[in-house]
């Protein structure tokens, strides 16, 4: 009895020991360095999650990593690994800032569900061509997906420094900004703005209805077998074009946040990391919707504690891309012992070699 | 390069072109080498992106430790073959997947490259020097054209090496085999593991010189946004090359030549779009592999063993 509790829990012990371990790495690592690993957990402890002003830095940070996380685990459905989340960010800020301008105007409500979906628009358009290329023309998504990130940065880039720059905005180029009445305001209470209840709502959508739906399991039966569905009459090409699509509006979804409720502007700013921390977010998450989102404040912690590092240490702001790295590899590594970690002693030791040859055969 | 565009007018542009084609290139060239063996074990390492851009730290700290570019260049190589090693043995572990490791080697290498190469942003390290093959000319314009890195000819003759030796090597054909088929490989009574593991440590190691290349000679720094892409565009290029070494010679100087289109064009006085330009080459790639690939049938010349091409 205890021990089906044990393999019920498995996933979960694994994430918390590999974790563990990545953190004694980063630890060592510190040391290395001349830092004592004590007080640098403290500064993250505290810049993350010590105080109330540090909880709001931390959701400020979370909420579009709930939405890039998602754009990563919608996809992962159906058995695609997508990780374009950067540039599809970028695209959804540019076309959000560009329907804010077009708008303007408008009552407040009307400009600002405008711009949250264009920006769901243009990232559903950007991530639908993966997938829409991995079908038709068998291109792989994630190679696909990370040039199309590339391309969608250049851009912004392009039309913030160009043909849409503000005159005004002078040594940090930018699109002409957002009145002040049409911006995304506060949650009551809090110095965390609206995107942060829209991430959370979008992720608890998402997994509702890949739980409990009859589109959660068509995704799933995609994923894991295409021959599969296709037999059981399912479009399968449709499926997967539509779940790249869906994580796509995510990201996009998270740039037009970052524009309506942060920057007031599309411009290079909103290029900051959001889209890659949102795979390690999915990939944490065990591409669990659900699990996205205290995963991303767990990572939005993290992020938020660099500044910290930084300040009060002196040590560079890429330490927390260093303890992110460790505990992604770990992490992955730890599914190795996926199964076995309470039930190593009954399988037979002979059948032991069959499982290596079958998976390398397939 | 900026000489010799302003010189020729709208000429220089082609010769500029050229120039650039030989000298962007040469990372793509050794990456996709380094790939191209991995891939033939029948892995796949797409973390390439993140030891390109470790190795172009290292070997710019290494060059500005030692005083000397080439022993930088050995640095990067030997952080590269680490980073090969940890992904070849993390690979090697069951119901592990190379994809995603790549993808967190990715995100790892990059966070810890910036996490160290911090100090390293100010200092002036001793550049890489090239050989000036365009001492025949009296024209300042195909001199400076022809001034070309001792790395990009070692990637030339080591892609004919490799074209040779998968050929008619019995380490090439055992690294085929394993890529192709690992029962056959195991029913001949190889190794496949420790095989795939040196491939990907192989691999590692050229991307790291890859990277100490763009540290050390063109652009000749060290910054965060240094590396963008190009080992992604490595990996896509060897799918485009289909495995072949001689192709992927090919194929580096094609996608040389789009990243060079951007800077030749700004400096023959052509600035508007300066953004798109720089994106022609990840335009170019997307454009080839939907050209090259095609639905439900496996990629001519594909190991059997990638995961990459089902």
């Amino acid at each position: 009895m205890s021990n089906r509790i044990l393999q019920k829990s498995e996933p979960f012990l694994l994430l918390v020991f590999a974790m563990l371990a990545a953190m004694l790495l980063f630890a060592m690592f510190v040391a290395v360095l001349g830092q004592s690993p004590l007080a640098v957990y403290q500064l993250l402890y505290e810049g993350g999650f010590g105080s109330a002003f540090a909880w709001q830095n931390t959701l400020l940070r979370a909420s579009p990593l709930i939405l890039t996380g998602l754009a990563v685990a919608i996809p992962a459905q159906a058995g695609m690994v997508m990780i374009g989340g950067e540039g599809v960010l970028a695209l959804g800020a540019l076309l959000g800032a560009i329907a804010g301008l077009m708008l303007d105007g408008l009552p407040p409500l009307m400009v600002q569900s405008g711009i949250l979906l264009a920006g769901m628009f243009a990232g559903a358009c950007w991530s639908g061509i993966s997938g829409w290329l991995r079908n038709y023309r068998g291109v792989n998504e994630t190679i696909s997906s990370l040039l199309l990130s590339y391309i969608g940065i250049a851009l912004l880039n392009h039309f913030v420094e160009g043909p849409l720059k503000d005159p005004a905005s002078l040594n940090k180029p930018s699109t002409r900004p957002l009145a002040d009445s049409y911006m995304i305001g506060n949650l009551p209470g809090m110095d965390v703005h609206y995107g942060l209840l829209i991430g959370v709502v979008c992720a608890l959508v998402a997994w509702l209805l890949l739980k409990y739906t009859t589109v959660g399991f068509s995704l799933r039966i995609v994923g894991g077998n295409p021959r599969a569905a296709m037999m059981a009459g399912l479009r399968v090409n449709r499926w997967i074009v539509l779940a790249a699509a869906a994580g796509g509006a995510a990201a996009g979804l998270a740039g037009a946040i970052e524009v309506a409720a942060v920057q007031g502007a599309a411009s290079a700013s909103v290029i900051s990391g959001y889209g890659y921390a949102g795979i390690l977010v999915a990939f944490l998450a065990r591409q669990n919707p659900l699990a996205v989102i205290p995963v991303a404040i767990l990572i939005g912690g993290i992020n938020a504690a660099g500044g910290m590092l930084q300040r009060r240490l002196e040590m560079p702001d890429a330490s927390v891309l260093v303890l992110q790295g460790i505990v992604f590899v770990l992490v992955l590594g730890s599914d190795t012992l996926r199964g076995r970690l309470f039930s190593k002693m009954e399988v037979p030791a002979g059948n032991v070699a069959m499982p290596v040859l079958t998976e390398g055969a397939k | 390069m900026t000489d010799a565009a302003s010189g020729l007018g709208w000429w220089g542009v082609p010769l500029a072109v050229l120039a650039g084609a030989i000298r962007v290139s040469t990372p793509f060239l050794l990456v996709s080498l380094g790939e191209c063996i991995t891939e033939k074990s029948g892995r796949i390492n797409l973390g390439l992106e993140g030891v390109l851009i470790m190795g172009a730290m290292s070997g710019y700290g290494a060059s500005l430790a030692s005083g000397s570019p080439w022993l930088g260049v050995l640095a990067a190589g030997a952080v590269g073959a680490l980073l090969g090693l940890l992904h070849g043995i993390l690979c090697s572990l069951r119901r592990v997947n190379d994809i995603a490791i790549g993808i967190a080697i990715m995100l790892f290498g990059t966070g810890l490259a910036f996490f160290l190469g911090k100090p390293l942003v100010q200092p002036q390290a001793p550049m890489l020097t090239s050989l000036p093959l365009g001492f025949w000319s009296d024209m300042p314009q195909v001199q400076s054209a022809l001034q070309i890195n001792p790395l990009f000819l070692i990637g030339v003759a080591l892609a004919v090496v490799l074209h040779f030796a998968f050929r008619y090597t019995r380490w090439g054909l055992q690294l085929r085999i394993v890529g192709d088929s690992e029962m056959a490989a195991k029913a001949l009574g190889y190794q496949v593991i420790p095989v795939r593991i040196f491939a990907t440590i192989v691999g590692g190691f050229l991307a790291g010189v890859g990277g100490a290349f763009l540290s050390l000679y063109y652009p000749g720094s060290w910054n965060e946004g240094l590396s963008s892409g190009q080992g992604i565009i490595a990996v896509a290029l060897v799918i485009f090359a289909r495995w072949e070494p001689m192709r992927c010679l090919w194929a580096s100087l094609l996608f040389g030549g789009a990243g060079a289109l951007g800077p030749a064009l700004q400096a023959a006085g052509f600035s508007g779009g300066y953004y798109l330009f720089n994106a022609a080459p990840y335009v170019l790639t997307l454009v080839i592999l939907i050209a090259t690939c095609a639905p439900n049938q496996k990629l001519s010349g594909a190991p059997g063993e990638l995961s990459l091409v089902r």
